[in-house]
């Protein structure tokens, strides 16, 4: 058994964090499991993406091979399309925030952000199942746009054919977050598993 | 327990009992000793940032020869910067177990170049060892202070970009007592000479490590007893062979050798192996350093192994340069086996779909980011002197300066301190006519690291230098870990902290501080500076943005005021967006306008200044 999971999106979003967070989880679900994790040059603002793995026999390999991605976790929708470009394929399923954060050539007009109707449209033809959510607006409800990873992994979970539950992030999320900072969480990730449940197209 | 490499390898060294942790922070290489300095809260060890990488390595070495065990990290560059004292310490051996870990960056990815680092392993005759998942760097960091403590010597482990940032579930072993009584014995000594005897002695240290790797568990074979083709690889590159061969099914026709153990290369594994197949394969990053060697090997022994078809990157059947990845290794089966591996279908449907419509995202400044109005401020100051001035960049999360978040102010990068080193040449063209200015630009840290020397140096040599010391009191690139100048170590404890300021006085220097978030003040205290001779510093001090972010905010709500916005009819060509590109400060599409992004501004308040219309505006967090 293989399970590839990639969550995709832009430096400052918590990226590295959330596979952390899934990894530990999955571990003490009894998987094997290989993350790779992507940094590049800038702290803030640049591409980020991980790769996390799930196995049931011991494997190691940090990078899911090309088109071999099940689900794809997307915190922003034009780095959704770019890692989908690569390693989606029709059986892929995505779970896309909605909301856009502009690279600089696009702040600067040297180059044009895709409508966001026509990405949302892209991954609904181009894989097997699109949940395209609000999560950045839900986050900032809870508290701020910095929620929207915790968001992002409810709704992961809530996802049929992924084994974990939020219950099994919860579990794990003590060894990360301090106390005081549980809680919030803790309603990131049933919120988040909400827009699945009561997703309607 | 799911482990980081770079954790691991952490682990593994205390596992061997290591007390002594040193290294210089630089990608991918700097969790090694974070995770060391964490551990030293309840272990008996210690650890330190040193100020560069060489003298981290005769830290270690210290420790070494007082007995202890000890460890030592870096990036590749880090490894230029120790090759001299390396090649020298492999000479005299080393005494407690002594390890260097190279963390390379095949692809450039946090890097100013691309290296292969295990090139000094010949260089230096030492031992190489190169891990391929998390459970083998933590094995083979535990076991490498075994084999150093048998060979009297250093070893080298190394690592690459992918594999330090990948986790993975590992098992540990039971931590050791850390009880060792530190003693340099007298009776021994610890130099190069007589030289030749020592190089002849070193050789033979390296003779016995391959003796030793002959059976070492770290290199093995799978696959059929005759494969169609052999796999020759280290490292992650072999982890996406092996990927590769499952998704297409080929155990039955591809053997893979991994080796764990690259210098010296075990050469009766690898001469039994080589007669398994006729065609060869070598995977590797970043050089093809198995490959040559290996080639060198099977050509000695053509008569016992036969004639062989290689391929690999010296062959010409991957790049040369960047990194090796999956799609390389299903590349070459897809090709060698004449079998289909891409979904061919949703690749054209996906790019039928997107029609190449997907922008790049840009390398830029965070928000609030001091380094923007730095060079703002720098940009401004050489376009009122207008001789064609220009910056002589260094290594740092301001090397973005040779792009537009830096205005593309930056016009060279090379090594730590170079930007500096560098000036003092531009400095001492003026009698022969050159008349454009120079600033030259380093980080807090880099200053201490590298630059220091040639400011010495200008001084010396009246050079005419304006250095600006971009003071943002972290090593922010790396992950904002202590420097001289923070007042505070590795292990968290308070220490006197190194002024720039004062040490740049101390030289003799004309020193200036300023405030990198008041732009036009800036400019003017540079455009000053840059109409005087000789050394000159100017520091601009202001926290990294993450850190202030962290340690209590910023102190502004931003609005655009859309009334008073005229956008393109402006005049000013859309300069808020266009020309200072911060990421919180958008163009409203609909509108035609300026806006700000609250999702993303953090409220440092500078771009205010910089509306001709005054439509920027900044008030106090309420």
């Amino acid at each position: 058994m293989e399970l590839n999971v990639i969550i995709t999106g832009v430096g400052g979003q918590g990226n590295v964090l959330a596979s952390q967070v899934l990894g530990n989880a999955a571990v003490y679900k009894g998987f094997h499991v290989s993350i790779g994790e992507t940094f590049g040059l800038s702290q803030r603002g640049g591409a980020v993406m991980s790769h996390v793995r799930l196995f049931k026999e011991p494997r190691y390999s940090p990078l899911i091979p090309p088109n071999r991605a099940h689900i794809v976790v997307g915190l922003e929708p034009l780095e959704t399309l770019r890692i989908a470009q690569d390693h989606a394929n029709p059986e892929t399923l995505f779970i896309v925030n909605s909301r856009p954060i502009y690279p600089l050539n696009v702040i600067a007009g040297d180059v044009d952000y895709p409508d966001t109707a026509w990405i949302r449209q892209v991954l609904e033809q181009g894989g097997s199942r699109l949940y395209w959510l609000e999560g950045t607006q839900l986050a900032i409800e809870l508290g701020g746009p910095i929620m929207l990873n915790m968001v992002m992994l409810g709704a992961l979970c809530a996802i049929q054919s992924f084994p974990l539950e939020t219950k099994d992030i919860k579990d794990i999320l003590g060894e990360i977050f301090p106390q005081s900072k549980l809680e919030v969480n803790y309603r990131a990730l049933d919120m988040g598993e909400e827009l699945i449940s009561n997703y309607e197209n | 327990m799911l482990l980081q490499a770079n954790e691991a390898i952490a682990r593994g060294a205390l596992e061997a009992g290591v007390i002594f942790a040193a290294g210089y922070p630089g990608n991918p290489s700097s969790e090694i000793i974070e995770t060391l300095a964490k551990a030293s809260r309840d272990l008996p060890i210690y650890v330190e940032w040193s100020v560069n990488e060489k003298v981290a390595l005769e830290a270690a070495t210290g420790a070494s020869f007082a007995g202890c065990r000890a460890i030592c990290s870096m990036k590749q560059n880090g490894v230029n910067v120790v090759s001299d004292f390396l090649t020298n310490l492999s000479l005299s051996g080393t005494k407690g177990g002594l390890v260097l870990v190279s963390c390379d960056d095949p692809g450039g990815i946090s890097s100013t170049n691309e290296e292969d680092a295990r090139a000094f392993a010949p260089l230096s005759d030492i031992p190489l060892l190169e891990p391929s998942s998390p459970q083998e760097a933590l094995d083979m960091a535990r076991w490498a202070f075994d084999l150093s403590e048998t060979i009297n010597n250093i070893v080298m482990i190394r690592s690459v970009s992918r594999l330090s940032h990948s986790r993975s579930d590992v098992q540990v072993k039971d931590l050791p007592d850390f009880d060792v009584q530190p003693y340099f014995d007298t009776k021994v000594s610890f130099h190069t000479f007589p030289i030749v005897a020592k190089h002849q002695a070193r050789h033979e240290k390296l003779r016995m490590a391959e003796e030793l790797f002959e059976n070492s568990p770290f290199n093995f074979y799978r696959g059929p007893s005759r494969p169609e083709l052999l796999v020759i690889g280290s490292g992650c590159a072999v982890d996406y062979a092996i990927d590769a061969i499952e998704i297409m099914s080929l155990w039955e026709r591809v053997g893979v050798l991994k080796l764990g153990t690259t210098w010296p290369l075990p050469r009766k594994l690898l001469l039994e192996n080589l007669q398994k197949s006729e065609s060869i394969l070598f995977v590797e990053d970043v050089d093809p350093f198995i490959e040559t060697n290996v080639k060198a090997l099977a050509a000695e022994a053509a008569r016992q192994v036969g004639v062989k078809t290689f391929h690999g990157r010296g062959s010409g059947d991957f790049p040369l340069c960047g990194e090796l990845g999956p799609s390389h290794l299903l590349e070459f089966f897809g090709n060698y086996f004449d079998l289909d591996w891409k979904d061919q279908e949703f690749r054209n449907k996906m790019g039928s779909l997107t029609k190449g419509k997907i922008p790049p995202r840009e390398f830029g400044f965070c928000p609030g980011c001091p380094h923007r109005g730095s060079f703002y401020a720098i940009k401004t100051a050489l376009a009122w002197d207008d001789r064609d001035g220009f910056v002589s960049g260094d290594i740092g999360c301001y090397t973005m300066g040779i792009w537009p978040t830096g205005f593309n102010q930056v016009k060279s990068v090379h090594a730590m301190g170079s930007g500096s080193g560098i000036a003092c040449g531009y400095g001492k063209l003026e009698g022969f006519g050159f008349d454009q200015p120079v600033i030259t630009v380093c980080g807090d840290s880099t200053f201490f690291h590298a630059t220091i020397p040639a400011l010495v140096n200008a001084r010396f040599n009246n050079a005419d230098i304006l250095l600006v010391v971009l003071d943002n009191s972290a090593t922010a690139m790396t992950g904002f870990q202590p420097h001289p100048g923070t007042g505070k170590t590795a292990m968290g404890q308070p220490t006197q902290p190194v002024d720039i300021a004062a040490l740049c006085e101390s030289m003799g220097l004309e020193v200036h501080v300023g405030d990198p978030y008041e732009m036009k003040e800036t400019a003017r205290r540079l455009y000053d500076l840059m109409q005087k001779q000789g050394p000159r510093v100017m520091v601009l001090r202001r926290k990294c943005a993450l850190v202030q972010g962290r340690e209590g905010g910023f102190p502004y709500d931003m609005h655009v005021d859309q009334s008073l916005c005229v956008g393109e009819e402006c005049g000013c060509g859309r300069y808020c967006t266009r020309i200072f590109r911060c990421p919180g400060l958008i163009w409203d599409k609909e509108k035609k306008k300026a806006m700000i992004d609250q999702v993303i501004c953090v409220g440092c308040g500078i771009c205010a200044e910089i509306c001709p219309q005054g439509a920027i505006k900044k008030e106090a967090k309420g």
